[in-house]
């Protein structure tokens, strides 16, 4: 005699959700503060949701990730010197639109913070803090004479496109920000 | 008729996603069953809450709109479920 188990949508639901929770995956190319931002803002709130969520931070996006005052310590001096010229830290991204040489980014800071609104930095500790992991890729790390003890502590994953894809392809939202 | 309640949570003057990201982490420290109460002046709130509680798998019990003058404080309501 055969049993039937009687299947309970909503415990199913929460087992299916137990096991495989929904993944997001971002990846981070832009430096600009009002895109890292939107970045930050979605993978908090997916994380909240109970989502996992990974950033991948590539080009411009690095500068989110980097030690602020660090310079770097590449090997030949062309790659030294982009990763001077090229400022980075989570404080220091510029608006993509009205930055006027850091004046306008000024004014946006300053009414964020007069409105107790998280900025990059905030919003970065919260990620961490809520389980987002974070991979930073190894090619244009290289590129951009950027070194990994330049970057801030936590990064979980150094890494490339395959791992990227890898991530991706189980993901239900993937973003390119 | 106000929704019973058990804990409450204050996020007035905070924008998205602080209220979510609060919730999430208040909801923690209740019993299953229990009623948290979240009151917001974040519209977004009436959408995002009932979102939150759709994918989270909590209930969502409803919302109160109290009116002070030229702001609007947003009660919701989330049972925790599990």
């Amino acid at each position: 005699m055969s049993t039937t188990a009687k299947l309970d949508p909503q415990v199913a639901l929460a087992e299916l959700q137990e096991r495989k929770p929904d993944r997001v995956t971002i990846v981070v190319l832009s430096g600009n503060m009002d895109r890292v931002m939107s970045a930050f803002i979605i993978a908090t709130g997916a994380a909240s949701m109970g989502m996992q969520v990974t950033m991948f931070f590539t080009f411009w996006g690095l500068n989110a990730i980097r030690k602020p005052g660090v310079s770097s310590k590449a090997a030949d001096w062309l790659r030294r010197a982009f990763g001077f010229l090229n400022r980075g830290g989570a404080d220091t991204l510029p608006l993509s639109r009205f930055h006027f040489w850091g004046l306008g980014t000024r004014i946006m800071k300053l009414v964020m913070r007069r409105n107790r609104m998280p900025g990059v930095p905030e919003l970065m500790d919260m990620a961490k803090d809520l389980g987002v992991r974070f991979i930073a890729c190894t090619t244009t790390l290289g590129l951009m004479g950027i070194t990994k003890d330049t970057l801030i502590d936590g990064i979980d994953q150094f890494a490339g496109v395959s791992t990227y894809l890898a991530e991706a392809k189980d993901a239900q939202v993937n973003l390119f920000i | 008729m106000a929704i019973q309640w058990d804990v409450h949570l204050d996020t007035l003057g905070l924008f998205c996603p602080m209220p979510i990201i609060k919730t999430s982490k208040k909801i923690k420290e209740l019993a299953v069953g229990q009623v948290l109460q979240v009151v917001s002046d974040d519209e977004g709130i009436k959408k995002d809450m009932p979102a939150w509680c759709e994918t989270t798998g909590h209930e969502y019990l409803g919302l109160e709109e109290e009116v002070n003058g030229n702001t609007t404080h947003y009660k919701t309501y989330v049972r925790k479920t599990k």
